[in-house]
């Protein structure tokens, strides 16, 4: 350990602090449905679009090697499109670093 | 809605919060004790803000003000997943149960709550009760005996929380062809922001936060989704929830 009980402290205090306000405000303050077509429209797509930008580029820099990131990328995709869930995939892209990873000791 | 289906959707997020937080504890364990690590994850149930709060937490050269501005920008969309989630909820979502709840909202519930018709607090609190568990127990897991495990493996299962986030966008890219529009948008800003040299500058929090605007605001101009609301049956079934 290399900080003192205070500091960790109140480093913790402040993270779960900041982060709490922002998932409780606004989930507190919109009470009523909005009207608006473009307004509900644009909530719809921001899952999918946070999603995809935290996923698209920084899968290719999760692992040692840019491959087996590239290629996690490639089989999750092709997983899911094959129907699989959520731990289907997630473990499909981690074997697959495995594999690819196996595979270039190999070679 | 109850809470045992809750559970039940909250299964597999719960499976690959275990994995995911793993690497988070063997990351942790490098300068906490493991109690303190399992703490983070306990209070904050993030992915991205716990790994740069980590390394603001243990760099020498942190300070508060910095781990406020980097919690606050990584974690940010969580404000804009905030607001979407209030549009799907029975109106029995009381002020309390808001505060208590909020802290479920993260990328894969979200996801998952927002696939779902009308969303009571009881279904919220069973489908965040396993990914709560299996995010802090896998904190601790990987901080207590993460060594154990071989290189090969921790550096595979850095792709977990990305196998995730590919299994709830695809599956509506293949169904919504618009959703595909503003998935690619969302992409190519990202990349943009990560390769041109000029955007290097802007942290990697607020990057997603201008991809998903953009990428959204787009989409919803050129693509309105009209029948979101036009459902009848199911604002009448999330109505009669609260009664």
């Amino acid at each position: 350990m290399n900080i003192d009980m205070q500091t960790y402290l109140i480093y913790l205090l402040v993270m779960a602090g900041v982060t709490l306000f922002l998932r409780a405000v606004p989930f507190i303050l919109l009470r009523k449905k909005l009207k608006s077509v473009f307004w509900s429209s644009f909530l719809a797509y921001v899952p999918y679009t946070v999603l995809s930008a935290m996923t698209v580029p920084a899968i290719f820099f999760a692992t040692d090697s840019r491959i087996t990131g590239g290629c996690a990328l490639l089989a999750a995709v092709v997983a899911s499109l094959l129907g699989g869930g959520l731990v289907t995939v997630a473990a499909v892209s981690c074997l697959t670093v495995l594999g690819v990873d196996g595979l270039l000791l190999v070679l | 809605m109850k809470f045992s289906e809750g559970v039940k959707d909250g299964l597999p997020i719960g499976l690959g919060y275990f994995a995911v937080s793993f690497s988070f504890g063997i990351a942790g364990s490098n300068f906490l004790s493991w109690p303190l690590v399992t703490l983070i994850s306990m209070t904050n149930l993030t992915s991205a803000g716990q790994f740069a709060g980590l390394q603001i937490m243990t760099d020498a050269a942190g300070t508060f003000i910095e781990m406020a501005l980097a919690t606050f920008f990584i974690n940010l969309r969580y404000s804009l997943m905030a607001i979407s989630l209030s549009q799907k909820v029975s109106p029995n979502f009381g002020t309390g149960k808001r505060l208590l709840l909020a802290t479920g909202i993260t990328d894969e519930i979200f996801a998952v709550a927002m696939s779902k018709k009308c969303v009571n607090p009881i279904y919220f609190f069973g489908l965040m009760t396993l990914p709560y568990i299996g995010w802090s127990s896998g904190t601790a897991v990987g901080a207590i005996c993460g060594e154990i495990l071989p290189a090969m493996v921790t550096n595979a299962l850095g792709v977990a929380l990305y196998g995730m986030f590919v299994a709830i966008v695809v599956p509506q890219m293949k169904v919504h062809k618009p959703t595909l529009f503003a998935v690619a948008i969302a992409i190519a800003l990202s990349c943009a922001f990560k390769f041109i040299p000029a955007f290097s500058c802007v942290s990697v929090g607020f990057a997603i936060i201008i991809c998903a605007l953009v990428a959204s605001l787009v989409a919803a101009a050129l693509f309105p989704i009209k029948n979101l609301d036009a459902d009848d049956e199911e604002s009448a079934e999330c109505k009669g929830a609260g009664k």
